[in-house]
């Protein structure tokens, strides 16, 4: 089962370094990466498995979220699902 | 590989474009509930919709988080009263809408539709109780929906059945005249209603349907208009492929939550029903979307075709995306829902009549419109009259919600409240078409009915 998260906001120093940290003390295991940012927005993409997280699915999300608000930006954790029955046949 | 660009279009469309599911519903059957004493019917039915949509709301908000994706309604809908409460001894039914008011707020769920009868080809002793009983359950319930099916293209239209619903529209009125007579927002009058629609008012559990279903509705009007704002001045085809693409995407979260509700819930799938249903959100609206189309208001010429391409388009993107396509699927033409829709009237663009020819081609019918209070039965009827002629001949479903708010005129405004909104008092032509509706009986099914 894989999880996508995704980091909207003003860029700044460690946003990556604190997510990541986040993930590693939950046993979630990254996937992939990309990331871009544009005109100072910082803007990224995980996949991650979530297979077995220490926390529940609904926990990750509300600890990402807060984890959000501390850095300023906003961070979601959505199931897969949503975007491969969105756009593949 | 899901792409960045992907996750980044459906966050958009939720975050700015007012994607959303718009209700999951869960159908129960009450069949097996019937009795002929009042208490232990209630207790029957209670004891069921607790039993059975006791997890529901909680399902809902679980995959609204899961999936990043708001889940607006979480109803019920159960078998038509009329039919499952046939053995009763009683003679009013409003105990059953207080009984069944008392269970939909035990389980969260903002609407519980079935108070309900069919009587397009004629009454039973229950089904005159029921609506009989309409008035008084719309005005001591604020969570129950009802709906009278009057017609259908198999075996014409019930004019005493009209003639009656002109009635109980106006006694349902004077009842809830407190709340600018909102009882009537909860009532439907129908001509081929459908068995498994899963939006509220008109919602009820079909007796050909399972013991217990999951509908879903989609939405989606502000995402067909932000999609048709990027191919604005392109040529009727590339129109037509846009509403479709988007229509597609939207339908496949219905279907993807359709699936899960069911799989979690263990009860069957029924039905995606591919609407697009406006609220009263700027951005979430079926006018501006006539408005990106190229019509200066809805209501200019143009109009019905412009809502024809419309609600094919959405049917033709929606299909490929779900297994299993029903209820009323099309777009909605609420005037009280829909920001645009309610401007257009207060400007004079939209009148009643340009409604009517509007509802050709829509999904349903006349909604949520508000008549002055002093309309007379017989003239609502005639209305009622009106469309159901529309959807006989047409084949198709075809409504009457309309509100005739007493004391109120013209060009006044009457406030329903939350999702239901608020509409501008439309007139209505005066002329008497009393002598016309007192004749009774029933109107024949047309020539293209016989079929066998």
């Amino acid at each position: 089962m894989k999880g996508i998260i995704t980091v909207l906001g003003k860029d700044k120093v460690g946003i990556i370094a604190k997510v990541c940290t986040y993930l590693a003390e939950q046993n979630v295991n990254i996937l992939d990466i990309s990331q871009t940012i544009i005109q100072g927005y910082f803007n990224m993409m995980m996949i991650v498995d979530i297979t077995a997280p220490a926390k529940s699915f609904e926990a990750l999300i509300e600890d990402l979220q807060k984890l959000g608000a501390e850095l300023g930006v906003e961070i979601k954790l959505q199931h897969e699902d949503i975007f491969n029955t969105m756009h593949r046949i | 590989m899901i792409t960045l660009g992907e996750v980044q279009e459906t966050n958009k469309m939720i975050r700015e474009m007012n994607l959303d599911v718009r209700t999951i519903t869960m159908g129960i059957s009450l069949m097996d509930c019937a009795h002929s004493d009042l208490q232990v019917f209630n207790r029957n039915i209670y004891d069921k919709i607790t039993r059975l949509a006791e997890k529901l709301v909680k399902t809902g908000e679980d995959l609204e988080r899961q999936f990043g994706i708001p889940i607006i309604n979480k109803r019920v809908s159960v078998t038509p009263i009329s039919i499952a409460a046939g053995g009763l001894k009683t003679d009013s039914y409003v105990p059953v809408a207080e009984m069944l008011e008392k269970a939909a707020k035990e389980i969260g769920v903002n609407f519980i539709g079935g108070f309900s009868a069919l009587v397009h080809k004629g009454f039973t002793e229950g089904d005159r109780k029921l609506i009989e009983s309409i008035p008084e359950a719309l005005s001591v319930t604020e969570r129950i929906c009802a709906s009278v099916n009057i017609g259908s293209s198999r075996s014409g239209i019930n004019m005493d059945a009209v003639k009656l619903m002109g009635g109980i529209v106006k006694k349902t009125a004077e009842l809830t005249a407190d709340r600018d007579s909102a009882g009537c927002s909860k009532l439907v009058i129908f001509c081929n209603a459908v068995e498994d629609n899963p939006f509220m008012a008109g919602a009820f559990h079909g007796v050909g349907e399972p013991e217990c279903v999951i509908n879903v509705g989609v939405s989606g009007p502000g995402v067909v208009k932000r999609a048709l704002e990027e191919v604005k001045t392109s040529d009727f085809e590339t129109l037509c492929e846009t509403i479709k693409r988007t229509a597609f995407k939207v339908t496949r979260v219905g279907q993807l939550v359709a699936q899960e509700t069911s799989k979690r819930l263990g009860v069957p799938f029924g039905i995606v029903d591919l609407s697009l249903a406006p609220t009263p959100e700027i951005g979430d609206s079926i006018a501006e979307i006539f408005q990106v189309m190229g019509l200066e208001e809805a209501g200019a010429p143009g109009t019905t075709a412009a809502l024809a391409i419309l609600n094919d388009n959405v049917k033709k993107g929606g299909v490929m995306a779900s297994s299993y396509v029903g209820g009323l699927s099309g777009a909605f033409i609420p005037v009280s829902e829909d920001h645009g829709m309610i401007q257009a009237v207060q400007k004079g663009a939209l009148t009643l009549e340009k409604l009517e020819a509007m509802t050709c081609v829509c999904s349903v019918g006349l909604d949520m419109i508000a008549i002055p209070g002093d309309t007379s039965a017989a003239t609502i009827s005639g209305i009622i009259a009106d469309e159901a002629a529309i959807g006989m001949v047409n084949n198709k479903t075809t409504a009457v919600r309309i509100i005739p708010v007493i004391g109120k005129g013209v060009g006044e405004i009457a406030e329903f409240g939350g999702l239901l909104g608020y509409a501008p008092v439309m007139p209505v032509n005066g002329f008497s078409c009393a002598s016309f509706i007192d004749r009774g009986g029933r109107i024949p099914a047309p020539i293209h009915s016989f079929k066998n």
